[in-house]
């Protein structure tokens, strides 16, 4: 009897026997750290994010970007900030600014292959082709390219957008209307030359080829040599790359571990040089940015907010919208934060460049909105104006959030402010992220959290958003002189431009149909013996000239 | 028996039908969608990107194209890695969740089940408030809690184990301990509470007045009885353990199955959400049907020939 006890077990475990024996045969010692110093110089990074995909033309996402800046290059690069030349050695302009010819230079696939125009051809209208379906598609509505938007909503054939090849190696762009950030817009990840043929591998439909090492061909300083789901990916040097002698890491082992307390302890042991700003838990870094020299903060080009509901009674006085936007100290919330962000008075990051090189953020000011409390007493005055002397018979509403730690924070920060400085009440409500999503995008909100990232280096690509129409105007502001200002701002360059991109954020401020509160900071470790990387103004990271020092 | 194994097996068979339906609906009942984005989708892109899917389709149809799938075993591709199928993120997936849950499981049966009996047999000794104290706090401490805390003391601090991975034998202690915690305890007091009540039984005295052994007395007779609840709650347990924890894999960083449970909630991902759940709940009717067949080898009670009339 003892013995159909046993039987009994052995039963139970029979199955999960059956299904492991089953499965893939695994590698059981998988090799984290290779120490031989004579050995290839390997890089041990965490991007804390199984990208969805890494196909440039697919992908939207900045983990994906992450692996794509460093697996292709596309006509020029942007690093710093800076444009410099990537496959194209040299560009010209034409006298009205419409016409872009860029020299290619000779260049190989990393499969050995001739990379030519033609290559980058069919990788822009593959990405701007409506059957791509590729989720950042819509950054052709942005390029003023000839035909580029209504090829991406299939009203005319692809035939008819303004690129193509003169020749192997020369590639030219017809423009609508000049466009100032057109050559910098060519170092994004969605402007990647791809090879046709792998492409439309019948074994790598859907960008699996970008995924599937035997089919990965690419034009960058690395290529992917394994990959596996959930759990991380290598990259080795491509020595067929033009610059290969400037790249000096052998080999990325690159790890998707989205855990921040786990991706952190594994830095700190040693496993990783180079750690994603997902890896780091935010308790630590306030002391990071005051202690590490390891850490580095940057800013990201994007802002922080929230949204009035633009089409409710209750927010019709902009008197009232304003004194709420006034009524915020930001710098508390920022120091509370203590990630490094930046107060937002307006709704344009630092970091753009005008025309006349001052940096446009500094130069548009604060339209009267405090960064600390300086604006409380004129925000009480305006809501007093408004009818609501002290906050006295103001509707409640409701603020919505998406729920996470830090939005909360925030949002009983603002709440407190409103009430201790304008007397006014508002209750809190956060909903799961595709709900809120829904709940916005149907505008059944009072006000709701905002975040926008910009994907070109021009004040244009943040300001855009509050045209009217807008697939992003959340709040659905809409004043047709603000509408103005920007299709001005579309269809100019230089001076022009930025005069009506100033003119449009002077209009922004002065209606308020949002409350800006912070913007963005991206932030990572990289271990002190990593040199020679860079994170482009887009916040792309870039290991083409990487090397390790001791 | 064999009418009775039938009449199971449709029965597992309706089950996982109804419980693949439930979720189906209730997945596309709640709003957002596998392509809701903070930037939201230009209209066109996301015409083509439902046809793709078949998205566009009535739900009635959806709902039929997937059942049919499912009875071939295709479960579709996945939405939020794109290119990559359900079935391709099972079978790659699968292995290491297996090998964690399966380590778990035999540290559950042979650390708990013994634990349990020998605490009983030293009922209000030292060992026995020992080894309850230790079960009530492996009960009561979150899984979450110790896998963050053996991240912290033996990755981080003591450097014993590796922070993430399955790369060598060490790696499996975290994840096994974090992920078998409360059943290892569980089955500990259950085993104890249950082999108590089987030592006061009057079969026992006889057995003790016929002159057995001591030994034989609790090897033969007591055991045997008093696992009958351990084995129907270990069922269950192991179809849980073998598909994986959302928490421990996601705390240290194991490329498995068990994150995918929770991800493609939040992520709207309808196919691998259909895909993980009625995997798990196959492998639960199984498990329930395997708990019922070992009854049979334990107690001579039970008979599967009655049930059946």
């Amino acid at each position: 009897m003892k013995r159909n006890l046993f039987l009994t077990l052995i039963a139970l475990f029979m199955i999960p026997v059956l299904f492991i024996s089953c499965g893939k045969k695994e590698e059981v010692a998988e090799v984290v750290m290779e120490e031989a110093p004579a050995g290839p110089v390997v890089m041990n990074w965490n991007l804390a994010a199984d990208p969805k995909t890494i196909d440039p033309g697919l992908n939207g996402a900045s983990d994906g970007g992450d692996v794509i800046s460093n697996t292709f290059e596309g006509l020029v690069r942007e690093r710093s900030g800076e444009v410099v030349p990537g496959i194209a050695k040299s560009w010209d302009t034409s006298a009205d600014g419409k016409v872009i010819t860029f020299h290619l230079r000779e260049s190989k696939w990393s499969d050995g292959s001739p990379l030519t125009a033609h290559d980058f051809v069919y990788g822009w209208k593959r990405a701007m082709d409506p059957a791509t379906a590729s989720e950042y598609g819509w950054i052709w509505h942005y390029t003023n390219v000839v035909n580029a938007e209504a090829a991406n909503n299939g009203d005319v054939s692809l035939d008819e957008v303004g690129i193509r090849a003169v020749d192997d190696l020369t590639f030219e762009v017809t423009l609508s209307a000049p466009t100032d950030y057109f050559v910098s817009l060519t170092s994004f990840y969605h402007f990647m030359p791809v090879k046709q043929s792998v492409v439309e591998d019948p074994a790598g439909t859907e960008g699996l080829w970008a995924k599937t090492p035997a089919l990965a061909v690419s034009n960058g300083a690395y290529k992917l040599t394994s990959y596996k789901v959930g759990d991380g990916m290598t990259l080795e040097k491509n020595a067929n790359y033009w610059k290969a002698d400037k790249t000096g890491l052998d080999k990325i082992n690159v790890k998707f571990i989205d855990s921040a307390s786990t991706g952190y302890t594994a830095y700190q042991a040693g496993e990783f040089d180079f750690l994603d700003g997902l890896s780091v838990p935010p308790a630590e870094i306030s002391k990071l940015i005051a202690e590490n020299p390891e850490f580095y903060v940057f800013p990201l080009l994007g802002t922080y907010y929230y949204n009035f509901n633009m089409d409710l009674p209750l927010w019709e006085d902009s008197r009232v919208r304003r004194a709420m936007a006034y009524a915020i100290d930001r710098e508390q919330i920022v120091e509370t934060l203590a990630q490094g962000n930046v107060p937002a008075a307006g709704f344009v990051p630092p970091g753009f460049p005008d025309d006349k090189g001052n940096d446009f953020f500094k130069t548009a000011g604060t339209y009267g909105v405090s960064l600390g409390s300086e604006s409380i007493a004129e925000a009480q005055k305006l809501l007093a104006e408004a009818g609501y002397p002290g906050g006295e018979g103001f509707p409640k509403f409701t603020l919505l959030y998406n729920t996470s730690e830090g939005h909360q924070l925030v949002a009983q920060m603002v709440q407190e402010m409103w009430k201790t400085n304008l007397g006014i009440e508002c209750t809190l409500e956060n909903q799961e992220w595709a709900v809120f999503q829904d709940t916005r995008k149907e505008g059944d909100y009072e006000i709701s959290r905002g975040g926008w990232i910009t994907d070109f280096l021009d004040p244009m690509g943040l300001l855009a958003i509050f045209v009217d129409g807008n697939d992003y105007n959340d709040p659905n502001y809409n004043n047709p002189e603000y509408n103005k200002a920007m299709a001005e701002a579309s269809s100019s360059y230089g001076e022009a431009h930025f005069k009506a991109l100033y003119k449009a954020q002077d209009i922004l401020m002065k209606d308020m149909p949002i409350v800006p509160v912070y913007h963005y900071t991206d932030y990572f470790l990289s271990s002190p013996k990593v040199k020679g990387w860079d994170r482009s103004m887009l916040g792309q990271i870039d290991f083409t000239t990487a090397y390790l020092a001791e | 028996m064999r009418s009775y194994f039938v009449r199971r097996l449709i029965y597992s068979m309706l089950t996982i039908i109804i419980i693949a339906t439930v979720t189906f609906f209730m997945m596309h009942s709640i709003p957002g969608g596998p392509f809701t984005r903070e930037r939201p989708v230009p209209p066109e892109i996301m015409r083509v990107l439902n046809e793709k899917y078949k998205l566009d389709q009535p739900l009635y149809m959806q709902y039929l194209d997937y059942m049919k799938g499912l009875f071939t075993f295709d479960l579709g591709p996945s939405f939020s890695k794109i290119g990559i199928s359900v079935n391709e993120l099972i079978i790659e997936g699968f292995p290491s969740t297996a090998k964690v849950g399966f380590v778990a499981c035999v540290l559950i049966v042979i650390l708990g089940v013994p634990i349990g009996i020998i605490s009983a047999l030293k009922q209000n000794k030292p060992i026995d408030y020992l080894v309850m104290f230790m079960a009530t706090l492996g009960v009561t401490i979150p899984s979450f809690v110790i896998a963050s805390l053996m991240i912290y003391f033996f990755a981080g601090k003591l450097g014993w184990i590796p922070p993430f991975g399955l790369s060598t034998a060490a790696s499996y202690f975290g994840p096994v301990i974090a992920l078998s915690g409360y059943s290892l305890s569980f089955v500990a007091r259950l085993t104890r509470s249950s082999m108590l009540e089987v030592l006061r039984q009057d079969y026992i005295r006889t057995a003790r007045a016929n002159g057995l052994r001591e030994w034989s007395v609790i090897s033969k007779h007591a055991v045997k009885n008093a696992l009958i609840p351990v084995v129907t709650y270990l069922g269950p347990t192991i179809a849980a353990l073998m598909t994986g924890s959302f928490v421990v894999e996601r705390i240290f960083a194991i490329a498995g199955i068990g994150r995918y449970f929770v991800e493609s909630v939040s992520n709207r991902d309808y196919t691998v959400i259909m895909g993980i759940t009625v995997m798990y709940a196959a492998f639960y009717v199984l498990m329930v049907l395997l708990v019922d067949i070992a009854y049979a080898f334990i107690d001579p009670r039970i008979r599967f020939e009655k049930e059946s009339k």
